[in-house]
């Protein structure tokens, strides 16, 4: 361990072929031997159920745990706009180098090049897979692949099922995995919510659930433990992510000793249906492939009262096309949300309380027909006419930005392996390869690349370099975690406060948005923190959950779940802190350039934070350096 | 607005279930019906009661999680609709809503609006996939797909096994939901090597699991959120017998 740093384990030599020449080394274990190991799979979006299918077919016995009823639900199928893969086949130009450097500089330079350029190499073969499964992607008339483009890149590469990407990608990887469940290789746990994470002798050998009908709480013990949990956006309280989605798997890891890396990356989505009413309960996305046929604009003048319809061209501003004649339209997320912020902010914004920008379709129903854009982006129309209650094809939909995507997460070395022996990531639980910002269409590829194709080879490396004995439910280490899980359950069932839930959650959403939302500045997150650390001390003397530990209650689990928002909010506020730079999603205001663009400080932060939970006292930062050798950071610039 | 809510409340599956009516004053209508009921069970809370369960996670319309009955519609009233993007402006001031879970003998009640539809994991365990391992895939431009067959595959995956068509089907029967992903595998090149083997083995799941045959009366379309064709039973039918 250097910097207080496990070895992250990145290959020497040349980039381009490292994982190759990785995989080849990496030891192989018989698949009898297989059979008589068992692994542990938390999450059944993307990763986790792209993982669990694998790891059957390889042979292992597999359990896969999710809180969800069926596997089926996991938020992955929430995905939109599409799948990242450089394919070369089109004569844009696109190659395997131009997804990695793509991917690295819409990062912001705050990833590992190493991991960008084996996503961008195992990206076409997610497809091929996809496929196999009968994924129904879009076609050409001829029978070939259909593409489209996506903010951040100039070529067309992403791959998509109209606006249902993520389902149709999930539903591959679910129906993979309920084949392996009927073949006997897979036990489904469903309903489980996992609370602890079980190390013996400093080694993750299992977790600590609650059964959400039964109440009962429950010890699995396996070889190895993956964790594919998902994102952490909820601690917004307004948030795209699905209600359920929560920290707590990585959370408690985080707690037991894992490193959490990168913690305030999180992504602000520039295209979500605008808030209105305070018992609104989430912001929902629209994709932001819409940008493809959609211009952005707001009024000139502000405090413009008039229909969009009634507002002519020439007193009609097209922001980003003004701003970034390149990219137009298409500029990255976080460029997006923060120019869209800004002109809210000086009285230009459109819709209720002026908090949102036109995103009109107007010029491309024009050129190809309605038709043709219900082809393309059905499913999403309906979507906004059922929340807005405005027809999209006849006036422009109002968009917000929302947070989104969280880079965070725990941090994993080139195995996927977090700083807790044994213990596995994927997917948005960790933290890697999106750097500072994410790509859109790249969340999807990552998260079947670390479950279909890496963490496969990995997770079978690690078992053969540590062959281990079973842990039995009742050793030492399963009885203390299931001890104290049982006492964080009974403080809450026994707190005698009068207030639900609810409401302090979206006392702690209103806080970090303000505090550590588009952009960020010194004081405001020192008070941030303060007001996070007082709202806790009230959750705990004030929150109410009504109800038993056995049985359902719905409101325990949110407890639950809040309750650990509430230490990772101060983790956040804390890293957004102490990264004295801009960089991607992250904007800190004292630095930027004069005409307003992020400025990243190479010198200081070209480095992943890395936090350590401290018992005793404030977590401790540790940095782990980005080398860079192929590409050389330079300033993104999508003018 | 004002609204009442007639909701069916059950401890337990071995407990009698019964309505209760709840009256919400002030709520905006351009919220959900869901929530709605996050605002009535905040109510409910705070003054020491037990909320009201019910399945909900993403909340726009594509995770399948909720579901229950409004005035004896699956979803409500609006077509091509789950209840989650179901919002109060569709209903008059003053609406008594009767709110109850899906009804089926092969989705057995957990509380309140809550039931279990395992049944439609198993039914995708019994052969809804394309036997393929991890790795083991062609290029997938090898496999030319025609767009409009690409399509119609497309529209009968959609399916979001939330289970509306089993609950508005006289019969209880899961034919629409097996009919969509028979569809959406027998259409493509990839799932033609399996696909008289899971036609059969789906359909006797099904029977196994208890839902019902066929009831003819195209409710299950009517109310599929996916708008997925009834027609689509019909070519089930027809798999069977070839």
């Amino acid at each position: 361990m250097s910097n207080g740093l496990p070895d992250p384990r990145i290959p020497a030599g040349p980039l381009a072929d490292a994982w190759r020449r990785t995989r080849e080394e990496l030891p192989l274990i018989s698949p009898l031997r297989k059979g008589q190991m068992d692994v542990l799979v938390v999450g059944t979006g993307l990763a986790g159920a792209s993982a669990a299918a694998t790891l059957a077919q390889q042979g292992y016995r597999v359990t896969v745990l999710s809180f969800h009823d069926s596997p089926r639900r996991a938020h992955s199928v929430a995905a939109q706009g599409g799948i990242n893969a450089a394919r070369s086949v089109a004569v844009d130009g696109d190659s395997v180098s131009r997804l990695f450097t793509d991917t690295l500089k819409g990062g912001d330079f705050r990833a590992r090049e190493a991991g960008c350029q084996r996503l961008a190499e195992i990206s076409s073969g997610i497809i091929d897979q996809c496929v196999a499964q009968g994924v129904p992607f879009a076609r050409e008339y001829g029978g070939s692949l259909a593409t489209r483009s996506f903010g951040g890149a100039l070529v067309s590469r992403t791959f998509y099922a109209r606006g249902q990407t993520g389902q149709q990608l999930l539903y591959g990887a679910y129906q993979a995995l309920m084949r392996q469940v009927e073949l006997g290789r897979v036990q489904m746990l469903t309903r489980r919510d996992v609370l602890e994470l079980i190390t013996v002798d400093g080694v993750a050998r299992g977790v600590v659930a609650r059964h959400l009908l039964s109440g009962e709480l429950e010890v699995h013990t396996a070889r190895t433990v993956l964790l594919c949990t998902g994102g952490y956006s909820n601690v917004y309280f307004l948030s795209t992510n699905a209600l359920k989605s929560n920290t707590s798997a990585i959370w408690r890891a985080h707690r037991k000793g894992a490193l959490f890396a990168n913690p305030c990356f999180t992504q602000i989505h520039p295209t979500c249906i605008p808030s209105g009413d305070v018992f609104q309960s989430k912001l929902t996305l629209m994709s932001e492939s819409l940008r493809n046929d959609g211009r952005v604009w707001l009024p000139k003048n502000t405090g413009e009262t008039r229909q969009p319809d009634a507002i002519p061209e020439e007193e009609r501003d097209y922001f980003l096309e003004r701003l970034y004649p390149t990219y137009g339209n298409m500029t990255p997320r976080d460029v997006a949300s923060r120019r869209a912020r800004e002109l809210c902010n000086a009285g230009r914004g459109v819709g209720p309380g002026g908090r949102s920008v036109y995103l009109d379709l107007t010029d491309a129903i024009r050129a190809e027909g309605k038709d043709a854009i219900a082809a393309r982006y059905g499913n999403l129309m309906t979507m906004y006419e059922r929340i807005s209650g405005d027809d999209p094809y006849r006036k422009p939909m109002r968009i917000y930005p929302a947070p989104h995507y969280t880079m965070g997460g725990l941090w994993v070395d080139y195995h996927l392996m977090s700083s807790i022996p044994g213990l596995f990531v994927l997917g948005e639980a960790n933290y890697s390869e999106h750097g500072a910002n994410r790509l859109g269409a790249s969340a999807l590829m990552q998260g079947l690349a670390d479950g279909y194709f890496i963490a496969p080879s990995t997770v079978t490396a690690w078992l053969a370099g540590n062959p281990a004995q079973d842990v039995a439910t009742d050793h030492p280490a399963c009885r203390e975690a299931l001890e104290s899980t049982r006492r964080r359950i009974s403080q809450l069932i026994n707190s005698e406060g009068k207030t639900p839930v609810d409401s302090f959650h979206r006392e702690l959403g209103s806080v970090m948005i303000d505090r550590c939302g588009i952009s960020r500045h010194a004081d405001g997150l020192r008070v941030g923190l303060e007001q996070v650390k007082a709202l806790e001390e009230r959750f705990e003397a004030e929150v109410r959950v009504p109800g038993e530990a056995s049985g359902p209650n719905a409101e325990l689990e949110k407890a639950l779940r809040v309750k650990d928002f509430f230490g990772l909010a101060q983790l956040m506020l804390r890293d957004a802190l102490a990264r004295e730079e801009s960089c991607g999603a992250h904007f800190r205001e004292e630095h930027q350039s004069d005409d307003g663009e992020a400025r990243r400080d190479d010198v200081n932060f070209a480095h992943i934070a890395a936090w350590q939970h401290n018992t005793n006292g404030e977590p401790i930062r540790h940095s782990e350096p980005l080398q860079f050798t192929a590409l050389q950071p330079s300033t993104r610039s999508y003018k | 607005m004002k609204l009442t809510l007639r909701i069916w409340r059950q401890s337990s599956a071995d407990q009698p279930g019964s309505y209760q009516s709840h009256q919400l004053e002030n709520v905006s209508p351009d919220l959900s019906l869901l929530e709605a009921l996050d605002q009535l069970n905040e109510q409910l809370i705070s003054s020491g009661e037990r909320p009201v369960s019910f399945e909900h996670d993403c909340r726009e319309g594509i995770c399948g999680s909720c579901g229950f009955l409004v005035n004896g519609q699956a979803h409500g009233p609006r077509a091509a609709t789950s209840v989650c993007q179901l919002y109060l402006r569709e209903f008059n001031d003053g609406a008594v809503l009767t709110l109850d879970p899906w009804r089926a003998k092969a989705f057995p009640p957990i509380q309140d609006l809550m039931v279990d539809r395992s049944a439609f994991d198993r039914l995708i365990a019994a052969g809804g996939y394309c036997s393929t391992g991890t790795g083991q895939a062609p290029d997938g431009n090898a496999l030319p797909v025609g767009r409009e067959q690409a399509t119609s595959a497309f529209s009968t995956a959609t399916c979001i096994g939330c289970g509306a068509c089993v609950a508005s089907c006289r019969n209880a029967s899961a034919s629409l939901f097996v009919a969509a992903k028979l569809a959406h595998l027998g259409q493509l090149p990839q799932g033609q090597p399996e696909r008289a083997r899971r036609a059969d083995t789906m359909q006797r799941q099904m029977e196994a699991e208890g839902f019902g045959s066929c009831s003819s009366n195209l409710e299950c379309e009517a109310v599929c959120p996916q708008e997925i064709s009834a027609d689509w039973i019909s070519w089930m039918h027809r798999e069977s017998r070839s």
